[in-house]
């Protein structure tokens, strides 16, 4: 707008300082007509919505939202976020279901053999592993020193079979091994063991304190009753195979001399094992979800065994 | 029509005329939720026990830790009603579970991930040795370490105090007999000895000794009580007794 104009223009009245005045133009007509179409927009959204409260209840609006729950049940109801994701899922179930159907029917073994399941189960158990196992077992199932197992070797402490890591997904696991220091055993006692336990996986080990070793083993310290004779120990109770050369709670690799290796070793027998908790996953995800990340864990991540 | 004149000149008469207009929008927002049925569900068992309860003394301690260290900054506790956090969280976060908290922890702003479900995802050694060195566990995390809270010994002398405060702006806590056994009725004999406010101390220290959620039974440390609280987080509803629509007829 030029100066010319102020002569004529419509201003508020008011004068500051002499000769301040302000404009008191209608608003641009565009701007008008965008502020009404909100207005209606507005009702339509009432009419189709919940929006009034009223006493102890509001308006519902008259747009509803079917679905079927998780138990099969048709529902109409008003329209609400909840409703509304009650029918996402009931699609993203609708449209998953052919394949968890076909997992579900399938037998461990033959889902592997099909191109289309190992498919999705390959993509679907990695995104279920990675919000849900990772954590402890890490993103590729190489597992934790001193925390969680590998899941990639062909060790298994509860069994790899498919039924087994079934069982350990739905319902958990704790290791316990009682401390066999203290009262126990002497620390004399507890390093001839260590050498033992070393020897059995052909760590260095002081041959003399092992054969000590061998008969506390087998003895006083009462270690073949859960290890076993053989030391190879007992998929039924989770106690390790200490013959397998892999270490879970005694950090035998990353000890770089011997005696750190003893030590190590030393420290699980003294205070012995209340942990490797895994949680029960039964209560947080369904029984199809399980069944899919058991097949992945046996065959995607690859060490299953067969029996 | 008021002249604006009038207004302009009158800072007094602007002040209460711009406070009236703003606050229309928050009130005609937030008072009705106070007035409609089922803003808070009501969530009960088959044998009428709520099962959303108030924090016993060492997970409300927990929770004030939580606080202290700020961890809602970067953590939010709301799982929304949308089909991806279903698949990611599980189910949407209830009004009723958050009815005892002051202040709520919903957030809007997710740097870590969503914590309304976390309880009992994770063992309590995962989060132990998280919370001390989160990338020893999840290499790519950028949370920073906690590992002052193993070390400092849990201060509880004040937890009564805490839950009086609590109990004036609503939470059932119980200072007498009527009280305590309005939350046997409510909540169960087992959860109400928890939230007597006389016997804080001692079933603090009984929930610490019995969890030994930091691994070490000696002490009670800050550990103990965040650990506690993580865990109780997102689980005290049994969904897996409800349908999975059980809350739509409360929007």
């Amino acid at each position: 707008m030029s100066q010319g104009n102020t002569q004529h223009a419509n201003t508020t009245g008011h004068v500051w300082d002499d000769d301040l005045q302000e404009y008191n133009n209608p608003l641009p007509s565009w701007w008008l007509w965008a502020f009404y179409l909100t207005i209606i927009f507005s009702i339509v959204y009432w009419v189709l919505y919940p929006a009034w409260p009223m006493g102890k209840g509001f308006t519902p609006g008259i747009s509803t939202i079917t679905y079927k729950n998780d138990k099969g049940v048709e529902k109409t109801t008003h329209w609400s976020t909840r409703a509304l994701l009650m029918k996402d899922l009931q699609e993203a179930r609708e449209m998953q279901k052919p394949y968890f159907d076909k997992v579900a029917a399938t037998p461990f073994d033959q889902i592997a053999k099909s191109p289309d399941l190992s498919n999705f189960v390959a993509s679907a158990g990695k995104v279920l592993f990675s919000d849900n196992c990772a954590a402890c077992h890490q993103s590729g199932g190489q597992g934790k020193m001193a925390f969680a197992p590998n899941l990639t070797d062909d060790d298994w402490i509860y069994g790899g079979t498919y039924d087994k890591i079934q069982a350990t997904v739905a319902s958990g696991r704790h290791g316990i091994m009682p401390p066999k220091g203290g009262a126990n055993l002497s620390d004399a006692d507890m390093d001839n063991l260590a050498n033992y336990v070393l020897s059995l996986s052909g760590e260095p080990s002081d041959a003399t304190k092992a054969a000590v070793g061998n008969e506390l083993f087998h003895g006083k310290a009462t270690c073949f009753s859960c290890h076993g004779a053989d030391g190879k120990g007992n998929q039924d109770i989770g106690s390790a195979n200490l013959t397998d050369k892999i270490w879970l709670w005694a950090d035998v690799p990353g000890a770089g001399s011997a005696d750190k290796k003893v030590a190590a070793v030393k420290a699980v027998i003294a205070s012995g094992l209340n942990k490797g908790v895994m949680p029960a996953w039964g209560g947080r995800l369904s029984a199809d979800q399980i069944k899919l990340l058991t097949v992945y864990v046996h065959d995607v991540l690859g060490g299953g065994s067969k029996k | 029509m008021m002249d604006h004149s009038k207004i302009e000149k009158n800072l007094g008469l602007m002040l209460v005329m711009v406070l009236f207009a703003i606050s229309i929008g928050g009130l005609i927002e937030v008072v009705p939720l106070f007035f409609i049925q089922g803003t808070v569900e009501d969530v009960k068992t088959a044998e009428g026990i709520k099962m959303v309860r108030p924090y016993s003394p060492l997970e409300l301690r927990g929770r004030d830790i939580y606080i202290r260290e700020g961890c809602y900054l970067c953590h939010s506790q709301m799982i929304r009603p949308f089909r991806d956090e279903a698949m990611r969280y599980g189910h949407y976060s209830l009004a009723a579970e958050s009815q005892y908290d002051h202040p709520f922890q919903w957030g809007s702003k997710r740097t870590g991930p969503d914590l309304a479900r976390v309880g009992k995802k994770y063992s309590n050694e995962w989060q132990v040795q998280h919370l001390t060195a989160p990338r020893s566990m999840v290499p790519e995390s950028v949370m920073p370490n906690y590992p002052w809270l193993l070390a400092n010994d849990l201060d509880y002398s004040d937890v009564g105090d805490r839950m009086a405060a609590l109990r004036i702006t609503g939470v059932p806590y119980s200072t007498n007999k009527a009280e305590y056994d309005r939350n046997v009725k409510d909540f169960g004999a087992e959860v109400a000895k928890q939230l007597h406010i006389p016997d804080a101390q001692k079933s603090l220290i009984e929930q610490a000794q019995t969890g030994n959620y930091d691994g070490n039974a000696a002490n009670v440390s800050e550990m103990d009580a965040v650990v506690a609280y993580l865990q109780v987080l997102g689980t005290m509803v049994d969904f897996s007794k409800l349908d999975n629509d059980a809350f739509v007829k409360y929007r």
